[in-house]
């Protein structure tokens, strides 16, 4: 069956390329850009570990059909440094041990940064609900909570 | 191979509905059955923006099928729902699971439907049809068609309809059971009680023993006692890994019990 063509924005980067009937996003993005930051957890949309955001608003890339992004604006975590200079969440996550496999680690940073650009001065609870739709089995989540308020209370490394 | 067909309106998608076709909103639902290779042979969506409206006619609420439930939260006028809309999915599924397709949603999700089952809600199917009773398509999800919006009366008083979902993963858990209440009082007494449980059966049930136990009756521990007693009649609660349906049932009185206490007012 034809594949279709899809031309979106990735990162702020105009790309197109074809996708596969019924293509999900996240293996699209993955196999046919190569943008190999989201992470196949589940397919169920469970996890979080696909999490980008899409015209802003965070969403599971598993679970969206890859030619639905068509003329919109993907961000995934592949886009947070600049350059050899890392997004202050990344730094913090490195600081605070947020990672140990690292698997979920893209997702969170997706949700995290889409909390921050909403919200600079989150609470905890507020950190805790935006993360919520992202599964960790390593941390126990404090580091990554730690993390991201570090950041927010503007004491994170810069 | 799937076929997907994007159509501009949801008269176009339905003229385009057959036997091999499904229709795709928020694609929570959907997309879970195309991952596992489960899909169907065509999937049809609808880029109209006019689906996640929200239109408002004096008491009359009418929400687009295809809001999210980050687009219910956004709404000032939709306060009431707010407190469920909140608690489905994390925050990646509420900037994708739509209204109408949460009335699809297999046990044990549809906490929103449940909600749309307490409030009474009506269904508007696309085309000329008539609306019909969020409870008759509950019933027979298969044969509901295409929906365009769901339109339900805005409470009387905000503070006579209550939610309490029930999970042991917090804040995003799935339900072992739900509970949504309408108490419309008329002179103190309770006029039209509707109390809907989601995951407690095939789809969210009306409780009728609760249901019965408040008709006319003042909201006090004496009748909320009599309600908790009744709260399974009606239901079908199953067992899942989540939770027996001998332990649905022993918990549902109490949890009703504990949401009721918190709708009493004078």
């Amino acid at each position: 069956m034809a594949k279709t063509p899809v031309t979106f924005t990735l990162n702020g980067s105009a790309k197109a390329a074809f996708a596969n009937p019924g293509q999900n996003l996240l293996d699209f993005l993955r196999r046919e850009v190569g943008d190999l930051a989201p992470k196949y957890g589940c397919g169920q949309g469970t996890c979080g570990a696909c999490t980008v955001t899409i015209d802003g608003e965070t969403m599971l890339s598993c679970l969206v059909l890859a030619q639905a992004v068509e003329g919109q604006d993907v961000r995934t975590a592949s886009g947070l440094a600049t350059g050899a200079t890392l997004d202050p969440l990344q730094v913090a996550f490195m600081d605070h041990f947020a990672a140990q496999c690292g698997y979920c680690t893209p997702g969170m940073l997706v949700s995290a940064r889409a909390l921050l650009d909403r919200n600079p001065r989150p609470g905890r609870e507020d950190v805790i609900e935006a993360i919520s739709g992202n599964l960790c089995r390593c941390t126990g989540y404090e580091p990554i909570i730690a993390a991201i308020l570090a950041v927010a209370n503007g004491k994170a490394r810069a | 191979m799937i076929l997907v067909e994007t159509h501009p309106t949801l008269d176009d998608a339905a003229r385009a509905m057959s036997g091999d076709a499904a229709y795709m909103a928020g694609g929570t639902l959907v997309m879970r059955a195309v991952n596992e290779g489960q899909g169907p042979a065509r999937l049809l969506r609808v880029s109209d923006p006019n689906l996640r409206a929200l239109r408002s006619s004096g008491d009359t609420l009418t929400l687009g099928a295809g809001m999210t439930m980050a687009n219910v939260l956004s709404h000032r006028d939709l306060a009431f729902l707010h407190p469920v809309a909140r608690v489905v999915g994390g925050p990646q599924i509420r900037n994708m699971a739509s209204v109408a397709g949460n009335l699809f949603a297999a046990h044990p999700y549809g906490d929103f439907a449940a909600a749309l089952l307490a409030l009474g809600a009506r269904v508007i199917p696309v085309g000329q049809g008539s609306a019909r009773n969020v409870e008759d398509v509950l019933r027979d999800r298969g044969r509901a068609g295409l929906i365009s919006a769901v339109e339900l009366q805005r409470p009387n008083d905000p503070r006579n309809f209550g939610f309490l979902k029930i999970s042991r993963v917090k804040p995003k858990g799935v339900s072992v059971l739900c509970i949504a209440a309408y108490l419309p009082r008329e002179g103190g007494r309770i006029r039209g009680a509707r109390i809907a449980f989601g995951a407690m059966g095939p789809s969210p049930l009306r409780s009728t023993g609760a249901e019965r136990a408040l008709e006319g009756q003042a909201l006090d521990a004496t009748s909320i006692a009599r309600a908790a007693a009744a709260a399974t009649e009606g239901l079908e609660p199953p067992t899942d890994q989540i939770a027996s349906e001998w332990y649905r049932r022993e918990v549902a009185g109490v949890h009703l019990k504990r949401l009721l206490s918190g709708m009493e007012h004078s």
